[in-house]
């Protein structure tokens, strides 16, 4: 038990076991200890902390890059094409002369966007879908076929799919990757809800006359919230790596707009001789996704039930 | 016994859980969970529902209180049937019949606080409203002897009994004629289980309860009960007042039972009745007497014949062929 917690009333004296009167409960419960400082929070939560920490950095880099020294990033230099990285050209210049660091500063934006937006749509979404699924009976066997069926097509292949339907632009790649990411989250969702509705307090709301949209909002979503926010960091990850591979190959975001993905394939030909161009960004999307996958590794050891007493 | 109408009537309860399997899913086969119980509680009684793991005693329970639909049978409160109402119209009822359950822990939604847990029923069924709510509340934590100050506080900061009284008040709240406590302490430590248990037995004197006390635990049974069902298997094998029971059982798994029972006296001489076997699967009950495959009296009849519940003695019914063979009944050790 946490170091807050209650003492119990004093054991009943073998002879005579008897409810124990109110008074001799402490009158006055120990005050609940201050606590969320930083560093008691770096001590308790290294994984979160690091992660946040990291991603809190480079969405910083992504709002501000119009004030970090970066130029134009679509802006065409043919005659500066492919310098080697220096103090004009920190990332050095593709093979059009564009700065690279300009465009992997850029680029963050495109990859943030994406990876919050399809975390929060498909969350949305899914935990809508699992809601239904797990409430309603006879929708659940239809709705499962049909995710099973989006399930067993491999994410990128349906993303690409989708995208070869559209035009390419960012909107599209947030809708596309979301489809593809939908099923995950509504069977998470209906898993949860369907252990939640044998937990013995929505039982006793049922028995307390609670009707089932409000057993729905008090009782069920509350309790999903924490593992869907754990399925949300981890599919902003990897949406980010699903939308990088969409640029990567063409299906993306379309090529005037820099993205990470695009920028990789831009200095794919020239891989070889000026690395650089693809080093760089390639560093940025790893950093990114290790930012997200440690804040999600972190929220699940935090949000694990099984952890909550830790004090 | 009272002769008053009871409050609560099931007349012949059966609860059987389809078995899905197969490709397409078809029922394959059935659980006979609850198969034909027939008992009644009176205003302010308790009547305790005794028996081993998976006998069907939490069933019924679920049953009683709608949490799911019973299969066959009849429910009725205060002398209207309630089993087959549809759920606008038993949603008031619901008040009259609430339920402690055996965790403390899970019965207790982990992100509300106590205030709201207690107030749950009070703002369903619109017993009060705005600032009353809190003087409602604050009123049941004193009836269940808990401080007022830990409204604001969520369950996790409680204790196990503390929470378990939590789940009392919220029990009360509505103002019900009927709690069901389904194994209500056995997730309890020795003490704190008896201050449960007397707790609920105050709060009957005080309240006119009537309780449904469903347990495997005949010692503390026997401290709070008015009656005992013992049942087995889906059905009711006995059922009897109290000190009828506990000082003449009539069915040979009430006996069975009863000699488990620990003595707090090492010097006791006890004549342990020692089960053989397992239960059986409720998927494909014994034909005959449920009991015949583990009675150590067994004989032909009972592996063929189903024995009815019949009155034996008075206040008291069991369900045994050997109470028509008196003589039968007298041998030691039939097996």
């Amino acid at each position: 038990m946490s170091a807050t917690a209650l003492p119990d009333a004093p054991v009943a004296t073998a002879s005579a076991p008897h409810v124990t009167p109110a008074s001799a409960m402490p009158d006055v419960l120990p005050a609940v200890r201050p606590r969320g400082r930083i560093l008691t929070f770096m001590r308790r939560y290294p994984t979160i902390f690091a992660g946040g920490l990291l991603l809190a950095v480079i969405l910083f880099i992504a709002m501000a890059a119009p004030l970090l020294g970066t130029t134009d990033p679509t802006a065409l230099a043919p005659a500066k094409r492919t310098r080697e990285p220096s103090m004009l050209y920190w990332f050095g210049t593709d093979m059009l002369g564009r700065d690279v660091y300009s465009r992997v500063l850029y680029g963050a934006r495109v990859s943030l966007i994406v990876g919050f937006s399809v975390a929060l749509l498909a969350s949305v979404i899914g935990m809508v879908i699992g809601l239904v699924s797990g409430f309603v009976r006879w929708a659940d066997s239809v709705i499962m076929r049909v995710m099973d069926g989006l399930m067993s097509i491999p994410p990128i292949l349906l993303a690409i799919a989708l995208m070869a339907l559209t035009r390419g632009s960012v909107g599209n790649v947030v809708t596309a990757i979301t489809i593809a990411e939908i099923p995950r989250v509504s069977r998470l969702v209906r898993g949860v809800v369907l252990s939640l509705r044998e937990q013995p307090y929505v039982e006793a709301a049922v028995a307390s006359g609670t009707r089932v949209p409000l057993i729905i909002w008090r009782h069920i979503v509350p309790n999903t919230l924490a593992p869907i926010t754990v399925q949300a960091t981890y599919i902003c990850a990897s949406a980010m790596i699903t939308e990088a591979i969409l640029s990567f190959i063409g299906a993306g975001t379309p090529p005037i707009i820099p993205s990470w993905g695009n920028i990789m394939a831009e200095g794919r030909a020239l891989w070889q001789v000026k690395p650089y161009i693809v080093f760089f960004p390639a560093v940025f999307l790893s950093l990114t996704v290790l930012a997200v996958n440690l804040l999600g590794d972190g929220l699940r050891d935090a949000l694990d039930p099984r952890m909550a007493k830790r004090v | 016994m009272t002769r008053t109408p009871p409050l609560l009537e099931v007349n012949a309860l059966k609860k059987h859980f389809p078995l899905r399997g197969g490709l397409l899913g078809g029922v394959t086969g059935q659980v006979y969970a609850v198969d034909g119980v027939t008992f009644s509680i009176a205003k302010g009684e308790t009547l305790s529902l005794v028996g081993e793991s998976g006998c069907g005693k939490s069933t019924v329970g679920k049953a009683i209180l709608r949490l799911i639909d019973p299969t066959d049978g009849e429910v009725w409160l205060d002398g209207a049937r309630i089993d087959n109402l549809p759920a606008s119209q038993l949603r008031p009822l619901r008040r009259r019949i609430q339920v402690v359950f055996q965790d403390p822990f899970s019965s207790l939604n982990p992100r509300m606080r106590v205030r709201d847990i207690i107030a749950e029923p009070l703002r369903n069924f619109g017993l009060a409203d705005g600032g009353e709510v809190d003087d409602r509340v604050a009123t049941l934590m004193d009836t269940v002897r808990l401080p007022r100050d830990a409204m604001r506080r969520f369950p996790h900061e409680f204790s196990g009994g503390q929470r378990q009284r939590i789940g009392i008040a919220r029990a009360l709240a509505p103002g019900a004629d009927l709690i069901i406590c389904d194994e209500a302490v056995s997730a309890l430590d020795v003490s704190v289980k008896a201050q449960i248990v007397n707790l609920l037995s105050d709060l009957q004197d005080e309240l006119g309860l009537a309780l449904l006390f469903i347990s495997h635990d005949l010692a503390i049974v026997e401290h709070l009960t008015h009656r005992v069902a013992v049942m087995y298997l889906g059905k009711i094998v006995e059922i009897a007042e109290r000190r009828t029971l506990f000082a003449n059982p009539r069915h040979p798994y009430t006996r069975a039972l009863l000699s488990a029972v620990p003595v707090p006296d090492p010097t006791a001489r006890r004549d342990r009745i020692i089960l053989t076997g397992d239960v059986p699967s409720p998927i494909s009950p014994p034909p005959g007497c449920r009991f015949h495959t583990r009675c150590p009296y067994v004989f032909d009849r009972c592996r063929t014949e189903e024995p009815l519940l019949r009155e034996v003695g008075e206040g008291q019914k069991a369900a045994c062929h050997l109470d028509e063979l008196p003589a039968l009944r007298m041998l030691p050790q039939a097996a």
